[in-house]
């Protein structure tokens, strides 16, 4: 058994944002793609949470319906344990959707209101076959509304009888309960409050050590990646510009992004860190920069940056891509 | 000169619904000095935006304000007819939201916007009101503002059309604006952005802001002062850095500890068990006992109100002078 739970290859999505045909033809336009994804690659072990983490645009939350095959790829791998995902083949990817699950970023748009809690945990089970009868499939419910801090009682219930909490606490029981290796989390705690955030970040790692459970973790969020992750890749503009053990990104972040990240993000120590205001905001995808993309807002910028494209190049635990690194400038 | 600017005495703020009275503000008091930043922070729910609302005068009925005075530069203000209130409104107290697509009309030029708030509020004409508009985008750091004030909202990005609002804003070079979670919905790279505008510009201009928020990364960040809201009532309220470093009520300590940050080594976060009680269904004392891990049977009966405590107030039993003897 390998150690390499999901393996991503050269992973690339391109969304076409053309006129329509009409206006293009009048107007004269060609037609227009916005490249969402850009050549992402990347290895999670088991066990381990591997997070992304970029501003809003960087794609963070493409890749994650890509790896469980919400949107077909344009290009690229996805391989999970092993096996290549193939969106088209139906019977092949049944076999292997009852082994991963996704947690939405909004609890509150992610459980039909409609159903009672119990049906929508055991929805899963159903679909894929794992619990027989409907004796088991209830008993199952309660354990894992027990598992999630929830209790036995709550199965009757309707979702807009939970606070945001513990919605998001029953989207987790959700995606338990065909027993996962590996769980696609997307924001999960964006909309919760921090207190309600911690509970649920809590709950997660529990969940993690006690079931073994492997974790993509999606977050804009610095602080609570720190908290989740073992390994973290950074987004900008649909490319990782860099990964790195989850303590050493933090330590010794390498790419001018990723510095420039970490130090927006608010200092709650009060240190009295001079915070450098950060240039510019994210190019509008459609038409990206040349060379590097980030090379507008970069401070370490040359004239190489503006026009050739730069390959990852090893860090200590990681890569970068960036020349300013490769050249040891920085 | 009194150096108080806004100052808000037992707030009360009640909506009827079928199910009888809800008290969304619960005798809610605190100052607001000249110049000064004051955070006001909690969790959904704790009445950080009615508090502000409330202040302006836009509580939407039937939600209405019971109880409490609330004086502006000593004049007050909670009881002004609705003409009244709008001379007031804009002019002197201005208002920054959450969401900029929202609070910019997306039919009208920025120029055409920014035109009519200055015209309503100083008497200038279009051509000194175009000017002005112009500088304010201009320190707001909008670049090449002269060409880009014809444009439309729409034409912006998100942190780009944050910084039209706080223009907008402080058109009438206004004596407080309250933000109302004015990065909530930007980036991180460009909340520190926005967040550096509104604080060099306001003290610029001698303007006090309160700034509402969930996110005490920002209170640190940028305020003198912060105040802890829980339930619709007040927690805490002191000087940023006492508060931060140093929380005296459990509720605070509780959320401080569950803020995962950048420095810390601990692998849980501290958790407050449950949840902030319904407003309909607030336990008798102090809000908070439930869930509190060092309440007494004092906190379960009596209800505490803010009490001073070194350089801050605090809500809490455990702070009262008699309490601390007793312990002694």
């Amino acid at each position: 058994m390998s150690d390499v739970l999901l393996e991503v290859k050269n992973l690339t999505r391109t969304f076409d944002v053309s006129l329509p045909w009409l206006n293009r033809v009048i107007e004269r336009e060609d037609r227009q793609f916005l490249r969402a994804v850009d050549n992402v690659s990347f290895q999670i072990r088991r066990g381990e949470t591997f997070a992304l983490v970029g501003e809003s645009g960087s794609g963070k939350s493409t890749i994650a319906k890509m790896v469980v095959g919400l949107l077909p790829a344009s290009d690229g791998q996805i391989l999970f344990d092993g096996q290549a995902m193939d969106v088209n083949s139906s019977a092949a990817m049944t076999q292997l959707r009852s082994r991963f699950q996704m947690i939405f970023q909004s609890p509150f748009a992610s459980l039909n209101p409609r159903w009672r809690v119990r049906d929508v945990i055991a929805e899963p089970m159903k679909a894929f076959g794992t619990v027989d009868g409907k004796a088991a499939i209830d008993k199952r419910v309660d354990e894992l509304l027990d598992l999630v801090g929830l209790g036995a009682s709550d199965a009757g219930k309707f979702p807009h009888e939970f606070s945001g909490g513990q919605r998001q606490r029953i989207a987790i029981a959700r995606a338990l309960s065909s027993n996962p290796e590996f769980i696609v989390c997307d924001e999960p705690t964006s909309a919760l409050d921090v207190s309600v955030q911690a509970q649920i970040l809590n709950l997660m790692r529990d969940l993690q050590d006690e079931l073994g459970l492997t974790y993509l973790f999606i977050s804009h969020d610095l602080s609570v990646v720190r908290h989740m992750a073992n390994r973290i890749g950074v987004l900008y503009l649909g490319a990782l510009v860099e990964t790195a053990d989850g303590k050493e990104l933090f330590k010794a972040p390498r790419h001018p992004y990723t510095r420039m990240l970490l130090e927006a993000v608010p200092d709650l120590e009060m240190t009295g860190k001079e915070q450098s205001v950060v240039k510019g905001e994210i190019p509008n995808p459609i038409n990206p920069p040349s060379g590097c993309t980030f090379h507008p807002r970069c401070q370490y910028v040359a004239e190489r940056c503006r026009n050739d494209i730069p390959v990852p190049v090893p860090t200590p635990t990681g890569e970068a891509k960036c020349f300013a690194v490769e050249e040891g400038r920085i | 000169m009194d150096d108080v600017l806004l100052s808000v005495r037992d707030l009360v703020v009640q909506f009827p619904t079928r199910g009888g009275i809800l008290t969304a503000l619960d005798g809610i008091s605190f100052d607001i000095k000249r110049g000064e930043v004051l955070g006001v922070v909690g969790e959904s729910g704790a009445g950080k935006s009615m508090t502000g609302a409330a202040i302006i005068g836009l509580i939407e009925p039937p939600g209405r304000i019971a109880g409490g005075q609330i004086h502006l530069d000593g004049e007050r203000i909670d009881n002004l007819s609705m003409d009244d209130m709008r001379a007031v409104r804009g002019k002197r107290i201005a208002m920054v939201f959450q969401d900029p697509l929202t609070s910019l009309n997306p039919l009208f030029t920025i120029a055409e916007q920014l035109v009519e708030t200055i015209q309503t509020h100083l008497n200038v004409s279009a051509k000194e009101a175009r000017d002005r508009a112009i500088a304010l985008l201009d320190d707001v750091g909008i670049p090449a503002a002269s060409r880009r004030i014809d444009d439309y909202p729409h034409q912006f990005s998100g942190g780009m059309r944050q910084r039209v609002v706080i223009a907008l804003a402080l058109a009438a070079e206004p004596d407080l604006v309250i933000a109302d979670e004015p990065t909530t919905a930007l980036d991180v790279s460009v909340q520190a952005q926005i967040i550096d505008v509104l604080k060099r510009l306001c003290s610029e201009r001698g303007a006090s802001v309160m700034l509402i928020t969930h996110d005490m990364g920002v209170i640190a960040e940028t305020a003198d002062r912060v105040a802890v809201l829980y339930a619709g009532r007040l927690a805490e309220i002191g000087p940023v850095r006492d508060v931060i470093k140093d929380a005296l009520h459990p509720y605070t300590h509780g959320l401080m500890g569950s803020i995962p940050t950048l420095a810390q080594e601990d692998d849980r976060l501290v958790q407050i068990p449950g949840a902030m009680p319904r407003l309909t269904d607030i336990p008798d004392g102090c809000a908070f006992n439930p869930r509190c891990d060092r309440v007494f049977d004092r906190c379960r009966v009596e209800r505490p109100d803010p009490m001073p405590h070194g350089t801050r107030q605090v809500a809490c039993w455990l702070y009262d002078e008699q309490q601390i003897k007793a312990a002694e």
